[in-house]
């Protein structure tokens, strides 16, 4: 199996060999004629639009705060003025069951949540935040891993040795649990390490503790292939002429690497926003009062059975979104590189 | 092959140790917060401080703490919570694990079963309608999140069609082995399917992939020449060579579902398992709980990885001598 | 000619609109070896996996007569032509590095084939499957005969498939570029070796080869195939020494000649392989291209019996070696 794969890999690094737009116009044209990723890609930019829009919605549509609780607050329904919370009538008669979805733009379209917020409104702010970390993670760790993995290749020896071997420890480490130790102990201090301070509830926090615990998954394959194209005559030829190693990564190395490193960046993305709200679920991603779609669906856990619009809302848009990415990735990956797998093929 | 096997092993408990290394350094290294705090909790007194310091020689070097850490673990068992007073964490562990290991081992059954089915079916079957429908269900299995996945299945079997169709779903929690094979199975049935259906989807695709590939090797071609039956080119050649990055890879992902997906289906399936228990010391965040049920989780991946290598390499000739 | 072994009439084999083969007719007799020359792409290959009925692309089409031992194979049933397939007609291919299932011992897949057409032991099909390996010049055959295939040589590993075609005894064996990617040691012991089997077997050869050197060592008969036709049949003294089509011509100057003058560089066909749209399939390549080259010449038979060659060219332009 490997060596069918790194000859595999070892003729697409060839072909995309020289820096030239060349390769990178005829992948474009490949993907628009991909009639399922041109549909994700445009599903893509509708959902990013109206989260990014999300002031506009709360502000001028809505009216609303959704970052502050509303408990005594009233909506209109059917054209009658009614609290936004109501003692709950189930159960005990304990907790307080909100509004339902109320199917008007300006008033509480998909309810609200226990503390009477706007759902539609958090959503489109929460969609913010699952987007921007799914995507900042993503990069911040291709661009982590794009350096180690392109380092190790190349260097060879106990380099390579050591940042391999550490590869090792992290692939064989469950991703969620690395998260959660990562996470509880952040979480409890912040990140303090020489110039960089990140305060406990900084959304950048999530951020790189996703894009790190995913940097085997990326520098692996890459190193791999680096390792591949050291044998290469045009490599052999920048030595010859006295190129520094630097230059030689940055000119020679780099530019061959980087088709695969785009194909990554939409899984990554995906893959990315599913552990954000993984870990929001469990309370251990973004904090209150910020929202991401995983914590939505946590908010929504408790009210499942008498308000399930808002879980399933949330969990739609993160499923939804996770498609896209998946099959816009896909379609990427069969234009540029279609050997390249990340850990688990996907 | 005993030698593969030897050195297989010893490879997983360099990796051991290296992943209690790093949770060691990473619960009590992080620069921040005296560690002793976060290990008391939030707002403790001072007495509760001063205990914990002793407990794990804050005042000694770090590889005398890592030692004393391993062995509150591993050893003396004694490992105790102190944000719920005194409750040692270990028995807790051990206690959660049959739930954990029922609905991560029947999971992964009905998975590998599904997905080879649906990925040997598709591969067959290329052109027919099944062939779309699991790579949809592939994509679906990389992109929903199965927590949500499992309330939406809650939703449909405990409330909107439990008076109908989902009469006989036994209500959330796990049913122990004790009170007959009947009743665990059927609590858990939902679980397995849930976690399940995703990962088959992923594997199916995978396999569909691995096994179009097949199809069109040489020895596919020999295997015809010879004069054997279409099923069995497909069955003990295509099929049995497009299984071997499959079964590596099921490595990977089984540990990945013991501490990941699992944890997330086991507190909405409401199962008190290893999951349930770190869910719940996340939510008043009881590091010794973390920290015992992540390295006890970690060593079952571990080992679990180093089983299907072993079987991966009784598949595959060409990695024993490696 | 007694009765053939094998007869092909016509044979048309159409991927979608592009044609593949088109009309090829030859025969074969017991024991006889048939060399089929041409380059890649001249319809050589795909007609031989017709004949085993192995073309299985979708869209594919497939025309005319295979009569096998008087038996029609084109259209027969799966089950009866997989009773052909491996006992009767086995069918060796070029790489030997990837035509062996990797997780198998070379024993087990050869004991696969015997047991699928013979009612006999596990036990007795390894006992044969230790002595084909020892016939086929494997050493110590009892030890490797557990061996999997990544454990063994290219040649080692030609030899095993040759091993493998060999176990039913089958009437033919088509053997497509058995030699192609072996080091010329390893192909002058393989074909030394397919040489000796036949005189042990009586099995006919088919030799696919774009080699004209392979075929002039092995060779009863030649068939040269150029764009999906047969342009030149005959026995091989006759296409060696008497080469009517200028395709064969080609061929032939493009191997160095041990006796006469040397050539100071080895010529080339000029042009890249691929057949005309209408009318002679070499014409675009052809020097000796003229008005009647617009269309197609049929395989007809010269003055010599038994050779046949499809070309308009007058007597008078032909050349002879």
């Amino acid at each position: 199996m490997t060596s069918a794969a790194d000859k595999a890999r070892t003729a697409a690094a060839g072909r995309a060999a020289g820096p030239s737009a060349g390769p990178w116009r005829r992948a474009l044209a490949r993907l628009r004629r991909n009639r399922s990723a041109v549909i994700a890609a445009a599903g893509l930019l509708l959902i990013v639009l109206a989260c990014v829009l999300a002031p506009v919605y709360a502000g001028a549509v809505a009216r609303t705060d959704p970052f502050t609780s509303n408990a005594s607050g009233t909506a209109i329904v059917d054209g009658q003025r009614v609290p936004v919370l109501a003692q709950s009538t189930e159960g005990l008669g304990l907790g307080v069951t909100p509004i339902g979805p109320t199917w008007d733009p300006g008033s509480y379209l998909l309810g609200a949540d226990n503390q009477g917020r706007d759902v539609m409104a958090r959503l489109l702010y929460g969609g913010r935040n699952s987007l921007l970390i799914g995507l900042s993670s993503a990069l911040l760790c291709c661009a982590i891993a794009t350096v180690l993995g392109v380092v190790a290749g190349y260097f060879g020896g106990w380099i390579d040795a050591v940042l391999s071997r550490f590869f090792d420890v992290v692939w064989a480490f469950p991703v969620y649990l690395l998260a959660i130790c990562l996470s509880v102990v952040l979480l409890t201090s912040g990140l303090h390490l020489g110039p960089i301070h990140i305060d406990a509830g900084s959304l950048a926090l999530p951020v790189v503790i996703i894009a790190l615990i995913y940097v085997p998954y990326v520098a692996r394959p890459l190193r791999g292939q680096v390792m591949a194209l050291r044998d290469k005559e045009f490599l052999h030829a920048a030595v010859g002429l006295g190129a520094s190693d630097l230059r030689i990564m940055r000119r020679e190395v780099l530019p061959n690497v980087l088709p695969t490193v785009v194909v990554f960046l939409p899984l990554m993305t995906a893959l990315n926003m599913l552990t954000e709200s993984a870990l929001s679920f469990l309370s251990v991603g973004v904090q209150s009062p910020d929202a991401s779609w995983g914590t939505i669906i946590n908010d929504g856990l408790a009210l499942l059975y008498t308000r399930p619009a808002i879980t399933l809302a949330a969990g739609l848009c993160v499923g939804l979104t996770a498609v896209a990415l998946n099959v816009l990735g896909d379609g990427v990956r069969d234009a540029l590189d279609p050997n390249a797998r990340l850990r688990g093929g996907a | 092959m005993i030698g593969y096997i030897l050195r297989r092993f010893g490879a997983a408990a360099l990796v051991l140790f290296a992943i209690s290394v790093l949770v060691f350094l990473i619960f009590f290294a992080t620069p921040g917060v005296d560690p002793a705090a976060r290990i008391a909790g939030k707002n403790a007194d001072p007495a509760t401080l001063e205990q914990v310091r002793a407990s794990f020689g804050f005042d000694r070097p770090l590889p005398v703490q890592y030692l004393m850490m391993m062995k509150h673990l591993f050893v003396t068992h004694d490992l105790t919570s102190f944000v719920n007073r005194g409750t040692l964490v270990i028995p807790q562990i051990v206690e959660a694990i049959p739930v954990t290991l029922s609905l991560v081992v029947g999971a992964a059954v009905i998975w590998m079963v599904l997905g080879v089915a649906m990925g040997t079916l598709a591969g067959a079957m290329r052109g027919t309608l099944i062939d779309p429908l699991v790579m949809l269900l592939g994509v679906f299995g990389v992109s929903l999140p199965v927590y949500w996945l499992g309330e939406v299945v809650n939703l449909l079997t405990q409330k909107q069609l439990h008076d109908s169709v989902f009469s006989w779903v036994p209500p959330l929690g796990y049913a122990p082995l004790s009170q007959g094979v009947g009743q665990w199975a059927l609590h858990l049935l939902l679980p397995w399917l849930t976690l399940a259906l995703l990962y088959a989807g992923i594997y199916a695709r995978l396999l569909r992939g691995e096994l179009a590939g097949a199809l069109n090797e040489d020895y596919v071609r020999t295997a015809r020449a010879k004069g054997l039956s279409e099923r069995r080119v497909l069955l003990r050649h295509a099929l049995r060579c497009s299984l071997i990055p499959i079964v590596s890879l099921f490595g990977l992902d089984f540990g990945a579902l013991v501490g990941g997906a699992a944890l997330l289906t086991e507190v909405v399936f409401g199962l008190p398992g290893v999951g349930k228990l770190t869910y719940q010391a996340l939510q008043n965040l009881d590091l010794p709980v973390i920290m015992g049920t992540v390295l006890y989780a970690a060593f079952f991946v571990v080992l679990a990885n180093a089983v299907v290598d072993v079987v991966y390499a009784r598949l595959d000739p060409r990695v024993r001598r490696a | 000619m007694p009765e053939p072994l094998l007869e092909v009439r016509d044979l048309r084999i159409r991927f979608g609109r592009f044609t593949a083969v088109d009309g090829l007719s030859f025969a074969l007799g017991p024991g006889e070896v048939l060399g089929v020359v041409g380059e890649s792409g001249s319809g050589k290959s795909v007609s031989m996996l017709a004949v085993l009925g192995l073309i299985r692309t979708p869209g594919a089409h497939v025309s005319g007569n295979i009569v096998f031992r008087g038996r029609e194979l084109l259209g027969l049933k799966d089950a009866e032509m997989r009773s052909v397939r491996g006992r009767e007609i086995a069918m060796i291919f070029q790489d030997p590095m990837t035509a062996l299932t990797p997780v198998y011992t070379v024993g087990w897949q050869i004991a696969e084939q015997i047991r699928a057409h013979e009612k006999v032991s596990a036990r007795a099909a390894r006992d044969r499957a230790v002595r084909l390996l020892d016939e086929v010049g494997i050493p110590s055959p009892e030890r490797r005969v557990d061996a999997y295939p990544h454990e063994f040589s290219g040649g080692m590993r030609q030899r095993a498939v040759i091993a493998m075609a060999l176990s039913c005894n089958p009437a033919l064996l088509i053997a497509d570029e058995p030699t192609t990617a072996l080091d010329v040691t390893t192909q002058a012991q393989i074909l030394d070796l397919m040489r000796r089997l036949r005189a042990d077997h009586g099995s006919a050869i088919v030799m696919i080869t774009h080699d004209m050197g392979v075929v002039s060592e092995i060779a009863d008969e030649v068939l040269v195939m150029y764009g999906g036709r047969a342009v030149e049949r005959g026995a091989r003294r006759q296409v060696f020494h008497t080469p009517r089509h200028p395709y064969t011509w080609g061929l032939l100057d493009s191997v160095p000649r041990v006796r006469g003058p040397r050539a100071r560089r080895l010529p080339a066909i000029p042009g890249a392989p691929g057949a005309a749209e209408r009318g002679c399939p070499f014409a675009d390549r052809c020097a000796h291209r003229f008005a009647p080259c617009d269309e197609a010449p049929p395989l007809t038979p010269t003055g010599d019996p038994g050779h046949l060659d499809a070309c308009w060219l007058p007597e008078d332009r032909r050349r002879t070696r």
